[in-house]
C-alpha cells in the first residue's frame, strides 16, 4: 500500500512539472499586465526544438536551453504585435497557439518516430535509498527540482526584491507607473519573455523527459491547463505548485482508479480539474478585497504612454 | 482553434492530392488515410508499410497518396470524399471510426473501390479486413504468464470496441493457460495516439505492480516508460525494439503489404469485388517479432504456441470460456465461432475490470 502511495506521489510529480514550468512564467507575464493565452503554442514550439536539439546534438542540456529560447522567441512575436503595435492581447495570444502548433507540426516533421536518450531521475547514494523518504525527496529527475527552485525563486522576486515590487506595480497601475519613471513597455516585454522561455521549458520536458519523442500537439492541453492554474492559484507562486499537483494528479489519479478497477468513470474524474478552477473562480470573486489585492489591476488591458 | 488547424492541414493536403491527380491518367491511383503519422512507429507505420510495398511491386502501374493525422469524424468524411474526387479509385482507410464516413463517400462514389480496416460494415464498393491479431495476443498472454513475477499485467486499452476487448480476452486466455494467479488491470486512455497520455496510464499500472505491460495504443511511448523503470513490455503493430533493446518482449506485426498488392492488382485487373477479410498467422498477416529478453524455454514455449496457432492446429478462443458473470461461452471442445469473435462484447472470467459501455 504505502509502495503504491510512494509510486502514485512520484508520477504525479512529474506530471505536475511541466504545469509548474509553464504556469510560472505564465504568472510572471501576467503580473506585469499581459494576458498571454498562447501558452500551449510557445509548450509546443520549445517540445520540438528541444526535441531537434538534442537529436542532433545528442546534449540533454542544449535541448532544455533550446527548448526555451525558442519558447522565448515565440513569445516575443508576441510581445511585439501586443506591446509595441498594440494588438488585443487575447486575440494575439490565441493566434500564437494556433501559430506554435502549426509550426512544431511542420519542424517535427522530419523527428516523428525518433527517439533520444531519457534524462533519467537522479540516484544518490544512501539518500534515495533510505526508506520511504528517500525516493520521494531524492528520487525524481533533475527538472522536478529546478521548477521548484524556480517557483520559489519567482515568489521571492515578486514579494521581497525591488524590481519584484515595480513589475508588480506595473501591472497593477500601468499610469502611475509610468508617472514615476518606470520604463513598463521594457519590464512587460522581460516578463513576457520570461513567460515564453518557461512554457519552452515546460514542453521540452514533455518531449524531452516525460515521453522522449517528439508527437504532434503532445501538449494535449498542457498549456491551458497552466493558464487555468494562474487563475487557480490567485495569482500567488506558493499555490502554483499546489495547484500543479492537484492538476497533474488528478490525470493520474484518474487512470488509477481505472486500473484499480473502481468503477468510477474516468471522464468524470477528468473533469474535476476544471471544476475546481469555477469553483474557485466562483469563490474568490465573492470577495471583492481578496481579486484587488491579487489579481493585476491592468491586466489584458493595451498600455499608452499618455505623455 | 484544434479544428482551424486542422482544417488548414486539410486544405494543404487536398491540395496535394489535386496537384497529384494531374500527373497521370493512366496510372491506377490509390489513397490512403491514416489516423496518425506514419513515424509513430506503430499502427499507422504498419499502413505505411503496405502502402510502400503496393508501390514496389506494381511500380509504374500505381501512384499512392496518403493523407496523415486524419481525425475520425467529419474532417475524415471531407478527406476520403477529396481522394475519391482527385481520381483515386481504390482507397484505404485505415481505423475503426472511418467506418460510417467511409460508407457515406462510397454511396457518393460508386466507382470508386474502398477498403476499410477493422470495421464490419461492407457495400458493394466498400470491402472490410482486419488482421486476427488476437492469435498474437494469445502467444503475448503466454509469454507474460511464464515471466510475470508479480502476476499483475498492465493493459493500456484504447476504446471498449470488439477489437480491443478480444485482445484483452485472447491475453487473458493465453496468460491463465500457463498461470492461473494472473490478473490483467486495464486502462481506458480513449485515444490511439497520446504518447504522454500513453506513458502516463504505463506509469499508473507500474505503480500499481504490473510488471509487465501491454498495450492496444499506437505510439512507443508505454514502451519507454516501461524501460525507464526497467519493466518488460509487448511492441505493437510493428516491432519496436529499437526504442527499447531491453524491454520488448516481442510485438504482434501487422503485415498489411501482400493483401494491398492483391487488392490493388485485383483492381489493376477487373477482379475486385467486395470482400471481407479476416486473416491471421496461417496467411502471414499477423507476424511475431523476434522473442527478446526472456528465457529460452519461454521463447521456445512462445514459438511452439504460436506454430500451432498458425498451422490451425489450436485456436485460441477453445471452451471451455466463461463470461464474467460466470456463464458458459463456449463449451468445452468447442472453438468461438467468427460472428461471436467479431462482435466480442464481454469480458471473460478473470478479467479485472468493469467494461466501459
Amino acid at each position: 500500500m504505502t509502495e503504491l502511495l510512494i509510486a502514485s506521489i512520484m508520477t504525479m510529480m512529474t506530471a505536475a512539472t511541466p504545469l509548474v514550468f509553464a504556469a510560472t512564467g505564465e504568472l510572471v507575464a501576467e503580473k506585469s499586465g499581459v494576458l498571454n493565452l498562447g501558452v500551449e503554442g510557445m509548450m509546443l514550439t520549445g517540445a520540438v526544438f528541444g526535441f531537434a536539439a538534442v537529436t542532433l546534438t545528442g546534449e540533454p542540456l542544449l535541448g532544455l536551453a533550446a527548448g526555451m529560447i525558442m519558447g522565448l522567441l515565440a513569445s516575443l512575436i508576441f510581445g511585439v504585435l501586443t506591446l509595441s503595435l498594440l494588438s488585443n492581447q487575447v486575440a494575439t495570444g490565441l493566434a500564437l497557439t494556433i501559430f506554435g502548433t502549426g509550426l512544431s507540426a511542420l519542424v517535427g516533421l522530419d523527428y516523428v518516430g525518433k527517439t533520444i536518450e531519457q534524462i533519467r531521475a537522479i540516484h544518490l547514494p544512501v539518500l534515495t535509498d533510505l526508506p520511504i523518504v528517500g525516493r520521494l525527496l531524492f528520487g525524481h529527475d533533475p527538472l522536478v527540482y529546478v521548477s521548484i527552485v524556480l517557483l520559489g525563486l519567482t515568489h521571492w522576486f515578486l514579494k521581497h526584491t525591488r524590481w519584484g515590487m515595480i513589475l508588480r506595480a506595473v501591472g497593477d497601475s500601468d499610469q502611475s507607473a509610468h508617472a514615476i519613471g518606470y520604463p513598463v513597455i521594457a519590464i512587460r516585454y522581460a516578463a513576457v519573455a520570461f513567460g515564453g522561455a518557461m512554457a519552452g521549458l515546460g514542453g521540452a520536458y514533455l518531449s524531452l523527459v516525460y515521453t522522449p519523442l517528439w508527437a504532434e500537439n503532445m501538449t494535449a492541453g498542457r498549456g491551458w491547463i497552466a493558464l487555468a492554474l494562474v487563475v487557480f492559484a490567485s495569482w500567488r507562486p506558493s499555490r502554483v505548485l499546489l495547484g500543479a499537483v492537484l492538476f497533474g494528479g488528478i490525470t493520474i489519479l484518474q487512470l488509477n482508479t481505472q486500473a484499480a478497477g473502481l468503477g468510477i468513470p474516468g471522464s468524470f474524474m477528468s473533469m474535476l480539474p476544471y471544476i475546481t478552477t469555477i469553483v474557485v473562480l466562483v469563490l474568490i470573486s465573492r470577495d471583492s478585497i481578496r481579486i484587488r489585492l491579487n489579481a493585476p489591476a491592468c491586466l489584458g488591458r493595451p498600455f499608452r504612454a499618455e505623455r | 482553434m484544434k479544428k482551424l488547424i486542422r482544417l488548414t492541414a486539410l486544405a494543404l493536403a487536398s491540395t496535394l492530392a489535386l496537384t497529384a491527380g494531374t500527373v497521370s491518367a493512366d496510372k491506377l491511383k490509390v489513397g490512403f488515410i491514416y489516423i496518425g503519422p506514419p513515424g509513430d512507429h506503430g499502427w499507422t507505420y504498419a499502413h505505411d508499410q503496405g502502402r510502400l510495398s503496393i508501390e514496389k511491386e506494381l511500380g509504374d502501374r500505381v501512384q499512392t497518396t496518403f493523407v496523415e493525422n486524419v481525425p475520425e469524424g467529419p474532417d475524415a468524411e471531407r478527406t476520403i470524399a477529396k481522394l475519391a474526387e482527385t481520381g483515386h479509385s481504390l482507397i484505404f482507410t485505415t481505423s475503426f471510426g472511418y467506418m460510417e464516413p467511409t460508407l457515406k463517400v462510397a454511396k457518393r462514389f460508386p466507382d470508386v473501390k474502398f477498403e476499410h480496416a477493422t470495421g464490419y460494415q461492407r457495400a458493394d464498393n466498400v470491402s472490410t479486413y482486419v488482421a486476427r491479431f488476437y492469435e498474437g495476443r494469445y502467444v503475448q498472454g503466454v509469454i507474460a504468464g511464464k515471466i510475470s513475477k508479480t502476476n499483475t499485467i498492465g493493459y493500456i486499452a484504447s476504446f471498449p470496441i470488439p477489437e480491443v476487448v478480444r485482445g484483452i480476452n485472447a491475453f487473458l486466455l493465453g496468460a491463465h493457460s500457463v498461470n492461473p494467479d494472473i490478473k490483467v488491470k486495464v486502462v481506458w486512455v480513449y485515444t490511439w495516439f497520446d504518447p504522454p497520455k500513453e506513458a502516463d496510464a504505463a506509469k499508473v499500472l507500474m505503480d500499481q505492480g504490473a510488471d509487465i505491460i501491454t498495450q492496444h495504443t499506437d505510439s512507443t511511448a508505454a514502451l519507454q516508460a516501461a524501460a525507464e523503470r526497467g519493466v518488460h513490455a509487448f511492441g505493437q503493430a510493428s516491432d519496436m525494439i529499437h526504442f527499447a533493446p531491453k524491454t520488448q518482449l516481442t510485438a504482434i506485426i501487422d503485415e498489411w503489404g501482400p493483401y494491398y498488392v492483391a487488392r490493388a492488382q485485383a483492381v489493376l485487373d477487373g477482379t475486385w469485388t467486395s470482400s471481407d477479410t479476416w486473416d491471421g498467422m496461417s496467411e502471414g498477416m499477423v507476424v511475431m517479432a523476434p522473442y527478446t529478453n526472456m528465457p529460452a524455454d519461454v521463447a521456445a514455449l512462445a514459438a511452439k504456441t504460436a506454430e500451432s496457432i498458425r498451422t490451425g492446429a489450436f485456436h485460441p478462443f477453445t471452451g471451455p470460456i466463461r463470461n464474467q458473470a460466470g456463464e458458459v461461452v463456449v463449451a468445452e471442445g468447442q472453438v468461438a465461432d467468427d460472428g461471436m469473435l467479431a462482435g466480442m462484447n464481454f469480458y471473460i472470467e478473470g478479467v479485472d475490470d468493469k467494461l466501459p459501455e
